[in-house]
């Protein structure tokens, strides 16, 4: 491999490094949403849990 | 933004991974070896691909920047400053790759008597502040229009730093486009292509990425507001 060669190489790698890394911190942003998320929706109450349960009727 | 935001992202990154492999195989594989500058001319492709995106990203920045204060955009703001971060992400990247081609044609890493990389590198700086006033304010109105007046300001030095590498008075940068169309054809002409679109799908996956990430944080803090 010539010094040219391995330059090139250097900056692709360099290229395609930066993008995987920017993509992997996106990556770990979008699970904290998620787990945010999560939390909220553990605080929120249940509504069908706290529903009187339903008489079923026929529609149509 | 209406038609292609609808494009679902998982397509659009596909796209986007299809279409970087194939500049890739096309820069290594079908692209020859230029007459000047042999093998390294490669480095190409990509250095001025990503510099166009990143000029694309600022002036998508500014547009947003003057929908937010034209129109009172409620989003634009967001959309704003997503575009100024991705030009950030690929101006890193020009710098980067121009530096690792310097090193390899002129023998250094860097020249500070060059002025288009001078110029390039106050773009770079200028918009890397943006960030700095972004975040000394609170977020709110206030925070908003200062950002967008920033960004439009940002724009004007677009067009300085891309003439300034046709201005140049000892023209060591080598000028890809001139006022006669690109200065290269046949198959350096097609791989350029590929490349520049490939980029181009790329930050806009990743701005559409990231947008999505964002919006999804501020409606989180919302409804903390409302649960607290």
């Amino acid at each position: 491999m010539t010094t040219s060669e391995k330059y090139v190489t250097a900056a692709y790698c360099v290229v395609f490094a930066i993008v995987l890394v920017y993509v992997l911190i996106m990556a770990l942003k979008l699970q904290r949403l998620e787990r945010e998320v999560d939390e909220i929706a553990g605080r929120v109450p249940d509504e069908d849990a706290e529903e009187a349960p339903r008489e079923t009727a026929q529609v149509g | 933004m209406g038609r292609t935001s609808r494009i679902p992202l998982p397509l659009l990154a596909a796209i986007s991974l299809v279409l970087v492999t194939t500049a890739l195989a096309f820069v290594f594989f079908v692209a020859p070896d230029d007459a000047n500058q042999g093998f390294s001319q490669r480095i190409f492709y990509f250095h001025v691909s990503i510099a166009i995106t990143a000029y694309a990203c600022f002036a998508g920045g500014a547009w947003n920047a003057l929908l937010h204060l034209w129109k009172r955009d409620p989003n634009a703001d967001l959309r704003s400053y997503v575009c100024v971060h991705q030009g950030l992400i690929f101006g890193t990247l020009v710098l980067l790759t121009g530096s690792i081609w310097a090193k390899i044609s002129w023998g250094h890493w860097w020249l500070w008597s060059e002025d288009q990389l001078v110029l390039f590198l106050v773009l770079y700086l200028f918009y890397c502040a943006y960030f700095m006033l972004r975040f000394s304010v609170d977020p709110g109105p206030q925070r908003a229009n200062l950002s967008a007046v920033y960004a439009l300001f940002g724009v004007v030095l677009i067009p300085v730093s891309f003439a300034a590498i046709r201005l140049a008075k000892n023209l060591i940068h080598p000028v890809v486009f001139t006022l006669h169309g690109p200065n290269f054809g046949g198959w350096i002409l097609v791989t350029y292509c590929i490349a520049q679109t490939a980029l181009l799908a790329l930050a806009y996956t990743l701005y559409r990425l990231e947008l999505g990430g964002k919006r999804l944080d501020v409606r989180l803090r919302r409804l903390r507001e409302v649960l607290a």
